[in-house]
């Protein structure tokens, strides 16, 4: 298997340098936003050279070079025995080995810098996220994972919808009628849609992404786009968070920016936007400190250098206003469904 | 080897020493007993290079109230002896001592210990007993009761003994009304401390309890015992005076016996003083009457032209034996003496010795300053908070200094003077003397920057540790995972590494 050769390899540069009474180092590419850069012909954002040299000389990074170590041969692990095993397994398994995280959002930094360094996403080495994500619509798809290859499923056979794991990641896409893919950031608006029959009124396939889309639900955008060429728009709430929520499925994070085909370079925000909190008078919150200060960062960031996103973020600070999806309701529960998508989709024509 | 004794009046003695008032109550009379025993015995030993070995008990006889008990002192030592002509009147005596010459040695007077004896007579009305050698053919003891106004003792029981071992020492027994609960700490801290100063002696005690205390000696031979000197000028009185010119030819010229009885004044000196006084140079001892004797002296304590006395009289612990003492009784981690030069005040010269120690067996809290003082070789063990050496501490500025705050410091002060500036009646605390404060001040601050580079060091050194093991620790996981991930059975040896991360820091 490729990716258990690479991870050997790996150890034996680390052994070597002990046997040899060299303290090991490692290059890992760095993958703070300083370093990401939009790749033209991709069309999303990848890793710029900038590399970040881990050595055991120092005392500041034997830690982390111990638990990047000890993720290696546990992965390695799971691999030979045909396991997979969930990032908080990760975390959790890590206390048998006295190498200890803090929290959970440590152990997934050293999971994603071994993606960096051997260039091979996770899920490749079983460790898979936790599912949260869903997705509801006329798709019928057909497994391949195995002990399920053969089996398909229509996406619209669970009234609540079907939750996007590993299963459905790798599953080929065989018919729909859909065209196009509305994806939700939330658990309510999500249900609301199902109830007001939005999949047949609009022709859609509805995704729930439950905050910030895990990797799967954006691979699985993805391929909705690429492989049968579906429009992606997606509905979030008007503030920062809303906003990056998108972007990340548009244009991928920089986290993952080692991780290839995540984004979906041709989906479409489109709501709730800074001017539609004016355009419907929309009940609203201020904006917090914390808001404002996000606003600031994206304003910066490069991902958002365009005339579109600089108008909005800017509408964000001049407002100093957010609302939520929800806050529609005001007008009535049907309302975001009979009116406001359907104005949305007669704007993204003309777009 | 023995000692010149000379009687001085009853009247005199009590004139003298009214600051002798360490017998104020039942637990401060049995601590202060205990203390001007030692000491005799102590100087008895050293002034004649013996090693000291010292043997004291104290048993409980009767209990008269809950405070008041009756306790038998029995103190043994192998100093030089007492002659049998001497002896009785030694003891008997409160006015006759060995001690009437001028140099440093621990009681001033000497009289303390027959103060003691007379105390216990008069609390118990009990007998003295006495038994002493030179280390000749016989040792002779005395059991007898003290006249207390200063005439011949009563003699209860006299003794000769055959001394075929040629022992020589002296021993007393008395008893005395006290309460030992209540200085029994004290006690045992003064002779500990008392062994730590002269770490020579070794000392034994049984306390009424049934406790046996073992003070080792560190070291065997005894340092040199301090020069007799002539008295100073200023430092004698009208007896004193009457008593060196007695002792001279009567057709002795003024000039002829300044110049000849006293310390650092020759010719010169005498007859430039003699002028200034307004003495004939020339007139005879024998002319001289009381009135004329009294302005003498009284003109030698107010004339600025004598040469301050010679410290050569002094007798410091030394840096070695003070180290080694204190090192006997704490084992510190950290241990520095120093001896400061000579300095002197009003005419008195004195020597300051400073120790600082760390670590080992030295009590106290965390971060605290401990403070040992030591007068001419004796503890001081009363009224720290008004000596001069706790001002001196308590002024440190620490932001120029530091220290190992995880344990107490001690700091251990021993003056050394032919005169030593008590304050208080109780003579257990050092006056704050500008002179002393000086030097005391100065002591410390060398003291202080040798600890500041110890505790820099230790700092750097616990660091270093806590580093290697953080290195150990994590490299030892590397070399286990990484020996894992490539299926090998032996994990590389880290050794090499940690040697790097020892010699890089």
């Amino acid at each position: 298997m490729e990716i258990v050769k690479k991870l050997r390899k790996f150890g034996e540069e680390i052994y070597s340098d002990l046997m040899n009474g060299r303290f090991p180092v490692v290059k890992i590419p760095d993958r703070s936003t300083k370093n990401i850069k939009y790749d033209r012909r991709r069309r999303e954002y990848v890793l710029g050279k900038r590399v970040l040299r881990r050595s055991t000389k120092n005392v500041a990074h034997l830690r982390s070079f111990t638990q990047l170590v000890w993720i290696a041969y546990f992965t390695k692990q799971l691999i030979e025995a045909g396991k997979t095993s969930t990032l908080r397994d990760v975390f959790y398994s890590s206390q048998a080995y006295q190498v200890p995280f803090k929290d959970q959002k440590e152990s997934n930094e050293i999971v994603m810098d071994l993606e960096a360094i051997l260039n091979t996403p996770r899920e490749e080495f079983n460790i898979i996220p936790e599912e949260r994500s869903s997705i509801f619509g006329d798709l019928t798809v057909e497994f391949t994972l195995p002990g399920y290859e053969g089996r398909r499923i229509n996406l619209t056979s669970h009234p609540d919808g079907l939750m996007i794991g590993h299963a459905l990641r790798t599953a080929d896409f065989i018919e729909t009628s859909a065209e196009r893919v509305f994806v939700i950031e939330k658990g309510g608006i999500f249900t609301r849609f199902i109830e007001e029959g939005v999949h047949k009124r609009y022709k859609a396939i509805l995704i729930n992404t439950m905050g910030q889309a895990p990797r799967s639900t954006r691979y699985l955008i993805r391929r909705l786009n690429k492989e049968l060429g579906l429009p992606v728009y997606i509905f979030t709430d008007a503030d920062p968070w809303g906003v990056h929520i998108s972007m990340v499925i548009i244009s991928g994070s920089a986290n993952s920016a080692h991780i290839r085909e995540l984004a979906t370079p041709d989906a479409k925000w489109i709501g709730v936007w800074a001017t539609d909190i004016e355009k419907y008078r929309l009940p609203y919150d201020r904006l917090s400190d914390m808001d404002v200060k996000r606003l600031l960062e994206l304003k910066n960031d490069i991902r958002y250098q365009n005339s579109f996103w600089q108008g909005q973020i800017n509408k964000f600070l001049e407002i100093k206003k957010k609302s939520e999806q929800e806050a529609f309701a005001k007008y009535g529960l049907t309302f975001i469904v009979d009116k406001y998508l359907r104005d949305k989709m007669e704007q993204v024509s003309t777009l | 080897m023995a000692e010149e004794f000379k009687q001085l009046s009853p009247l005199e003695f009590f004139y003298r020493n009214k600051e002798l008032a360490g017998f104020t109550n039942p637990s401060r009379a049995i601590y202060s007993a205990v203390r001007e025993f030692v000491e005799n015995s102590l100087d008895a030993c050293e002034l004649h290079g013996i090693p000291p070995q010292i043997y004291l008990r104290i048993s409980l006889e009767d209990q008269i109230s809950a405070y008041e008990k009756i306790y038998e002192i029995l103190i043994y030592d192998n100093g030089s002896g007492i002659p049998k002509k001497e002896l009785l009147n030694a003891f008997s005596k409160p006015f006759y001592s060995t001690k009437y010459v001028f140099r440093q040695s621990r009681g001033i007077f000497g009289l303390g210990g027959t103060l003691a004896l007379l105390y216990g007579q008069l609390t118990t009305n009990k007998p003295i007993t006495i038994t002493s050698s030179i280390g000749d053919e016989y040792i002779h003891s005395y059991t007898f009761l003290m006249d207390v106004k200063g005439g011949k003792p009563k003699i209860l029981m006299s003794k000769r003994l055959k001394n075929s071992k040629r022992w020589h020492g002296t021993i007393v027994k008395f008893s005395l009304m006290g309460n030992y609960p209540r200085v029994s700490n004290k006690i045992i801290e003064y002779l500990r401390q008392t062994t730590i100063a002269a770490p020579y002696a070794e000392i034994e005690f049984v306390d009424p309890l049934g406790r046996f205390f073992l003070f080792r000696r560190a070291v065997d031979h005894v340092p040199l015992p301090p020069r007799k000197i002539k008295p100073h000028p200023k430092g004698v009185d009208i007896r004193t005076v009457e008593e060196m010119i007695k002792a001279n030819d009567s057709q002795m010229t003024l000039a002829e016996f300044l110049s000849k009885s006293f310390h650092r004044v020759g010719d010169k000196i005498a007859r430039k003083f003699l002028k200034n006084a307004g003495f004939d140079p020339e007139i005879k001892l024998e002319d001289l009457n009381g009135d004329m004797i009294l302005k003498l002296v009284n003109s030698m304590r107010n004339y600025k032209g004598f040469l301050p006395p010679s410290p050569k009289v002094l007798s410091p612990i030394g840096e070695e034996l003070f180290k080694r003492g204190i090192e006997k009784e704490f084992m510190p981690e950290f241990l520095e003496v120093i001896t400061r030069p000579p300095s002197s005040y009003e005419g008195h010269p004195f020597i300051i010795e400073a120790a600082l120690a760390y670590g080992g067996k030295i009590k106290g809290k965390e971060g605290e300053i401990m403070i040992y003082r030591f007068a001419n070789k004796i503890p001081l063990l009363y009224d720290e908070g008004s000596d001069v050496t706790t001002k001196v501490i308590e002024d440190i500025n620490w932001s120029y200094y530091k220290r190992p705050e995880d344990k107490p410091i001690a700091f251990f002060f021993h003056i050394c003077s032919t005169k030593i500036p008590f304050r208080s009646l109780g003579k257990e605390f050092i006056a704050d003397i500008p002179e002393i404060e000086k030097e005391i001040k100065a002591a410390v601050r060398v003291l202080l920057r040798k600890l500041t580079k110890y505790a820099i060091g230790k700092e750097r050194q616990r660091r270093l540790k806590r580093k290697i093991e953080i290195y150990k620790r994590y490299l030892g996981k590397i070399a286990e995972f990484s020996t894992k991930l490539v299926e090998k059975e032996e994990p590389p040896d880290i050794s090499r590494l940690l040697r790097v991360v020892r010699e890089y820091d």
